[in-house]
């Protein structure tokens, strides 16, 4: 069986656990809807502001609550030991990693765009006019987030206080994800719109790296 | 990486396959940090065998079974498949072991059809829907197929969970006391399935606990001890003065730790 | 256990914690301070203060030694399984995590009187402290996880992805203070030719300072194994 078949399998059972109850999906919306509106009490959202520092705080929304749904990527296959099943499947152990990452990559993303609407009312931003550069954006970094976070998940699973340990490893790996995206969305919402190719080819370059590292050590932290 | 083999793991259309699967343990040692769980294990068993692993809590038993399911990889020493003479690779045998073990290894949040389904697909069974509700028959599942396995009892959990262990008609079986949980009918069920695969010349590896119905099958018993082989049968001899010693052994243990504390 | 049998005799030679080679460390120390403190000329606006940058610097460049040694130990682990390249990987972080924290301190002792400021988030300052969450997070996680293989392999793995982030951290903020600048606290100056070789030498003894350090944590990481390994013996014969 292919990596590919497995793991598109893998995302088709991810897909169809979460869309049943849509509890965690919903969750994360909620909580970066919060986090969205407590940034807005920090400082005063005129028009030139919320240019400037929304982008950033919209990203560390999406990074706090990306850290705390990742938890759920691995405990969820820990309740019945489900992850001894798919370990016991004539499968490629890092198609389990791969399905995983993609459902938690389109996870966060069907997230970030139903509050996208929402953050440009909020703080007073046009969106539509750059919505397509701006999904870009949104997708090369929460391919990154999706990627390392699966892997981190997998990591924090076998520790103590993993809800704490996901965000406190993941946070500053993600760093750059961090700044990179915000600064195109900065880029892309300014007057006039600008796609920053640097900073784009350099997101591009955290995914390939990251995805590159998931796939060559991830699977040893599959093992027993 | 996975040398494929002639007769292949697809399923056909023959409900039963008999690919005579040996497993030798050689020098198999297994450490859970400061825990030595297994010690210098050796065992093989031949092609058919139904081997009944007896042993108390902590013995080792299930340890051996997930080595043998490679789900943990031994510390020292290896296992090895062979079908007749011809070594067979470790992934390729994957496809053709089932487990069911202390946990049901089943996902709550989908009915029990679509856990089939979902296992048959990635086992790379054809048919993975036609095969899932073949398997719900025997277990007396099929009305539930639609039903999320939230809602099972203990026991129907348990017999999904053997089917599972079924669905790609498996050269070996695996069965870390499967019995549990299982009420009398449900227990007698299970004896005569695990008969009908050893018929059928399935290999059997069970872990059990005390006597009961499944025991029937048995044609071999091997007792553990603080990870080491203490007593075996071995391949033609009779089970049942290791089975009853290891009860004996058990209830003794049992009433010293009692005793004790 | 054969690793246990193996530690004694292999720890004592890597590390080089004999005397002579403390010595040698001391005297580097020694030279680089008189460098640093006495030889070196005052540089001229930012006077004796100005010193402290040839310990802030090196202590940086020999953080990053440290680290990509956690790399190192990280890889091998993963096709070695040995456990003494987990020890190589803790000790290397730990000691990394020191000399940023120098950095880090020296970084605002030096601010503080020439410029003003405490902290500056300027490109190289905001890196260091980035990286000391980084493996600061590191050895955090090695304390959430008991038992001994799953934490080396657990580290490893995030050891690896902790240090590939490193060129990338320093990109990021690099490439964003040069669109977003500001007064840059960072250099000593214009750096004269004294300058350059006591920096250099700077960097010698902390290097040696940093092999020191990690051996010997590394021998400590290898005399707790096998302590671990004669327990486990014991339990092992009491049966």
């Amino acid at each position: 069986m292919t990596l590919a078949r497995a793991a598109s399998v893998i995302l088709a059972k991810e897909l169809r656990t979460e869309f049943r109850s849509r509890e965690l999906l919903g969750t994360t919306a909620v909580f970066v809807l919060i986090v969205m509106v407590l940034f807005s009490f920090t400082f005063n959202p005129t028009s030139s502001e919320s240019r400037r520092f929304g982008p950033g705080l919209l990203w560390l929304g999406f990074l706090f609550a990306g850290s705390l749904m990742l938890q759920s990527s691995f405990l969820r296959e820990q309740t019945n030991d489900t992850l001894a099943a798919l370990r016991l499947a004539p499968i490629d152990p890092f198609s389990i990693l791969a399905g995983k990452m993609a459902a938690n990559f389109l996870f966060l993303l069907i997230v970030e765009v139903i509050l996208l609407p929402v953050f440009a009312v909020l703080y007073n931003v046009a969106i539509f006019p750059v919505l397509g550069q701006l999904l870009l954006v949104l997708t090369l970094g929460t391919i990154g987030l999706a990627a390392t976070g699966t892997v981190f998940s997998a990591v924090a699973a076998q520790a103590r206080l993993r809800e704490l340990l996901l965000p406190l490893l993941l946070l500053p790996v993600l760093a750059p994800v961090l700044i990179a995206s915000t600064e195109a969305t900065i880029g892309v919402l300014g007057q006039p719109s600008e796609l920053s190719l640097v900073w784009l080819t350099f997101l591009a370059c955290f995914d390939v790296v990251f995805l590159t590292a998931a796939w060559m050590v991830g699977e040893y932290l599959l093992e027993e | 990486m996975a040398t494929p083999h002639a007769s292949s793991s697809n399923g056909g259309s023959s409900p039963v396959r008999s690919p005579r699967l040996r497993i030798d343990f050689s020098e198999v040692e297994k450490r859970y940090g400061m825990r030595l769980a297994l010690r210098g294990v050796n065992l093989s068993i031949s092609a058919g065998e139904c081997v009944a692993l007896v042993g108390h809590n902590g013995s080792g038993k299930t340890t051996l079974l997930k080595i043998a399911a490679q789900l943990t990889q031994p510390t020292h020493g290896k296992i090895s498949f062979h079908e007749g003479e011809a070594p067979v690779a470790l992934d390729e045998v994957k496809s053709r072991v089932g487990m069911v073990g202390h946990h049901t290894l089943l996902y709550d949040e989908l009915t029990a059809e679509e856990n089939l389904i979902f296992f048959a697909k990635l086992f790379g069974l054809t048919d993975p829907a036609g095969k899932a509700h073949a398997a719900l028959e025997p277990v007396g599942l099929a009305g539930r197929a639609a039903d999320l396995v939230r809602t099972f009892s203990r026991g129907m959990r348990q017999r999904l969970s053997i089917a599972r262990a079924l669905l790609a008609s498996p050269g070996l079986l695996l069965l870390d006391e499967a019995g549990t949980g299982l009420d009398p009918e449900g227990q007698h069920w299970l004896a005569s399935a695990i008969q009908r695969l050893c018929d059928s010349g399935c290999t059997i590896l069970m872990s059990t606990h005390g006597r009961n119905e499944t025991q029937a099958a048995v044609t071999r018993a091997v007792r553990l001890d603080g990870g080491k082989i203490t007593h075996d049968s071995g391949v033609g001899g009779d089970p049942k003065k290791v089975l009853v010693l290891a009860a004996v052994r058990e209830s003794e243990s049992d009433s010293n730790s009692e005793a004790e504390s | 256990m054969a690793t246990a049998a193996t530690t004694p005799a292999e720890a004592p030679s890597r590390g080089a914690i004999s005397a002579p080679s403390i010595l040698v460390v001391f005297l580097l120390l020694a030279a680089a301070s008189y460098g640093a403190l006495i030889w070196a000329p005052t540089e001229n606006t930012m006077g004796l203060v100005q010193r402290i940058f040839y310990f802030h610097v090196s202590s940086a460049w020999t953080g990053f030694v440290s680290f990509i040694m956690v790399f190192i130990g990280s890889v091998a682990y993963l096709r070695t399984r040995a456990p003494k390249w987990d020890w190589l990987s803790v000790a290397s972080a730990e000691v990394g995590v020191a000399f940023f924290t120098i950095v880090l301190v020296t970084g605002p002792i030096w601010a503080k009187p020439v410029w003003g400021i405490w902290w500056t988030w300027d490109a190289r300052l905001t890196s260091s402290f980035l990286l000391w969450v980084l493996f600061v997070s590191y050895l955090v996680l090695r304390t959430l996880v008991d038992e001994p293989s799953r934490r080396a392999m657990v580290s490893a793995v995030f050891g690896i992805f902790a240090t590939l982030d490193i060129p990338l951290v320093y990109f990021s903020i690099w490439w964003f203070r040069t669109q977003h600048p500001q007064p840059v606290i960072g250099d000593g100056g214009k750096l004269d030719a004294r300058m350059g070789y006591v920096l250099l030498l700077c960097w010698a003894a902390m290097l040696g300072v940093m092999t020191l350090l990690i051996g010997l944590r590394y021998r400590l990481e290898a005399m707790r194994s096998e302590v671990d390994a004669y327990r486990m013996d014991a339990a092992r014969g009491g049966r």
